[in-house]
């Protein structure tokens, strides 16, 4: 059962990150065939890995599954079937299509900031040469800390008495409220996570840029002279795939992997706070001890996920350029 | 079109003393095709790429034409580069890569499509317009950069070392047609190599340069025929010129035992003795040669051996007998030599090399 909340974030990972390490690490080749002497031995090779797929993705998604019909006692006494009532339930509550909406506008924001604002630390740090490892690890360090750390942190930037970033907020009149205020809670849990996840894009594009030849970039210089214009029609165009991987990286990471920080961020506050869906899974399953109910909502959670990664590589990645 | 010179110009690395190039001065004529040839690190390709713009001139001035662009940004030099790995641009067509410099200058549509047209129909190109890069041969990738190039319509054209990613026959045609465009586009050019053969093929006037130092500027015939420094004679023209430990005695060249007949004025004392491998021929008296090895190549044999017990190459027509090779005597004229210490040319030589140096260009 303590895997309910987890469900919808194992299909997601392994299948997007497993299918595009495999896709960016190889080159298009003919697959090579090795021959078994005994047609044993290829499933004894692949047993461990189907054994983690089964018992950490399978299992618990067919949990998730069967529970999601059923309306189950809090106390785990019994439970009964319901048919479809828990997704009913879930999708005509005005709250879970609040929460939907946020979600979706969080994971834009998020995904969107960190990745433009690690693009252009990257692109700046590309360029510097002296004192380039002393740039590359203070950006890169942020990504050491963990995400209930981070949290704290950022609980601690916008505290109500001490934060900084509130009484600097306050100086051009804003009074935070994070914790009471709706917007100002999201803005807080925005800003950290946005934060938390640019050294993630930074070591990506930066090394995205450094594996564009020297004389591709010597020669664009020769052929424009305006460093914007070469960034948009010669580096980012060569940067795509890189790009795409951090695309779905970062949607699943404000999605899913915010968790953490969101919990830190709104555990102890009052009602009325911005979540995203995978909070409110563990929120019913776990506060509200409705685990029908958030099993119905981890299974629309992996369908969307289903969606959200074959739109990306159906329609964005025909516009990569790979090589 | 333009001259381009350089004035004193040396380039220091940050965080060193050393001058990976040093004081170099050169005047390159409006239309002229200048090669800078020496081994790698002798900094032929920093001073290319500081006419380009894409290393600091640490000192001295470079002008293109009459303008001084020390200061002046790459796109804004009136120069097209090609680089040794073609430097294509992968995410864009053919045809967009040769138009990515013209569109960006705001040339004409039209114009832009005219310039392109011409430079594929030039290059044979007409036909992988649509393709991209990664879908061409390697020989066709360097026509493309090569049309990147002509289709600026540059004051000046810079290679660097363009030809050697390309297989040995291929090599060969590029350079012709290298050559043969370069001519008749007129456009001043910079070529960097470092295989002596390019060098002497494609230069109007070559450039050789050693540890960031130009050792000597002629055309290829003057420093085949003529070369400064025992460097020069080494690194231009195959098999590399013999250079032998001699001294001077009584008017007279010694190598070890030997006495060469030919007559030398200067002061006695040691010396290098340069002799080119097809300027010895068998004789009856002579250097006493003790052959070794045999290369047949044949349109001709090259044989190692040693004269005095230092090594020397000789080329002899696939006719020839290596047993009439027992003795050898240099044609007349040919003897270079240099002193032992500096490397530099010793103009002492009374039979001075009287052979005509054929204007420039004339093998093509």
């Amino acid at each position: 059962m303590t895997d309910l909340s987890l469900s919808p974030k194992t299909p997601a990972r392994p299948s997007a990150l497993a299918a595009l390490k495999a896709r960016l690490a190889a080159p298009p080749a003919a697959p090579k065939r090795v021959q078994f002497d005994r047609p044993l031995m290829p499933w004894l090779l692949l047993a461990p890995q189907l054994a983690i797929v089964a018992v950490f993705f399978y299992w618990p998604s067919a949990q998730a599954i069967t529970s999601s019909f059923y309306l189950e006692d809090p106390f785990g006494l019994g439970s009964s079937f319901v048919g479809m009532a828990n997704y009913t339930d879930a999708l005509s509550s005005a709250e879970y299509r609040k929460i939907a909406a946020f979600t979706v506008f969080f994971a834009a924001v998020v995904a969107a900031l960190s990745l433009a604002i690690g693009m252009v630390l990257a692109v700046k740090a590309d360029k510097v040469i002296r004192g380039r490892s002393a740039y590359r690890t203070a950006l890169i360090a942020v990504y050491a800390i963990a995400p209930p750390v981070a949290g704290l942190i950022g609980m601690m930037l916008f505290d109500q008495h001490i934060g900084p970033l509130v009484r600097f907020a306050a100086l051009f009149g804003w009074d935070m409220k994070v914790g009471l205020d709706y917007w100002d809670t999201a803005i807080a849990m925005i800003v950290v996570a946005v934060w938390l996840h640019i050294p993630y894009n930074f070591i990506f594009i930066l090394s995205g840029l450094q594996a564009i030849p020297a004389a591709v970039r010597e020669a664009a210089v020769i052929d424009c002279a305006s460093p914007l214009r070469r960034f948009l029609t010669v580096v980012l165009p060569l940067l795509t795939p890189t790009v795409f991987f951090l695309t779905i990286i970062n949607l699943t990471y404000a999605l899913f992997d915010t968790f953490a920080l969101i919990d830190v961020m709104v555990k102890d506050k009052p009602a009325n706070n911005p979540m995203t869906l995978v909070y409110k899974v563990y929120l019913d399953g776990f506060r509200g001890n409705d685990f029908g109910g958030s099993s119905a909502q981890s299974v629309i959670l992996m369908v969307v996920v289903l969606v959200l990664t074959l739109f990306q590589f159906r329609y964005i990645e025909r516009r990569v350029h790979y090589g | 079109m333009a001259s381009i010179d350089i004035e004193n110009v040396s380039k220091i690395y940050p965080g060193s003393t050393a001058r990976s190039v040093a004081d170099i001065a050169l005047n390159i004529k409006d239309g002229e095709f200048i090669v800078l040839v020496g081994p790698s690190g002798c900094g032929k390709s920093t001073l290319l790429r500081m006419v380009a713009g894409l290393e600091d001139i640490s000192e001295g001035e470079i002008r293109i034409g009459t303008r001084r662009v020390n200061e002046v940004e790459p796109a804004h030099r009136d120069i097209a580069m090609v680089f040794q790995n073609y430097a294509l641009y992968p995410h864009m067509s053919v045809r967009d890569n040769m138009a990515y410099g013209l569109k960006n200058r705001a040339v004409p549509r039209p114009e832009i499509e005219a310039r392109v047209a011409e430079a594929a129909r030039m290059l044979e190109l007409g036909p992988y317009l649509d393709r991209k890069p990664r879908a061409l041969s390697g020989g066709q990738r360097q026509r493309v950069a090569m049309g990147r190039a002509i289709v600026r319509q540059p004051a000046a054209f810079l290679f660097d070392e363009p030809l050697s990613n390309l297989d040995a026959k291929l090599r060969v045609s590029m350079r012709t047609e290298i050559r043969r465009l370069q001519k008749r586009l007129g456009t001043t050019s910079i070529y960097v190599t470092h295989d002596q053969l390019e060098a002497m093929t494609l230069a109007d006037r070559l450039v050789v340069l050693n540890a960031g130092r130009i050792e000597q500027i002629g055309t290829p015939l003057e420093i085949y025929h003529r070369p400064a420094s025992t460097f020069v004679a080494s690194f231009i023209g195959a098999p590399a010129m013999n250079l032998l430990d001699a001294e001077i005695a009584g008017n007279r060249l010694r190598i070890g035992d030997e006495v060469l007949d030919t007559p030398v004025s200067g002061a006695a004392g040691k010396v290098t003795l340069g002799i080119r491998a097809e300027d010895l021929m068998p004789a009856d008296r002579g250097l006493s040669f003790t052959p070794d090895d045999i290369e047949d190549l044949g349109a001709q044999r090259l044989v190692h051996g040693f004269v005095a017990g230092q090594p020397l190459t000789l080329v002899i027509s696939p006719a020839t007998r290596v047993e009439d090779c027992r003795r050898l005597a240099p044609k007349p004229g040919a003897l270079h030599v240099f002193d032992t210490l500096s490397g530099a040319r010793l103009d002492l030589h009374t039979e001075h090399d009287s052979r005509p140096v054929l204007p420039v260009g004339q093998g093509l």
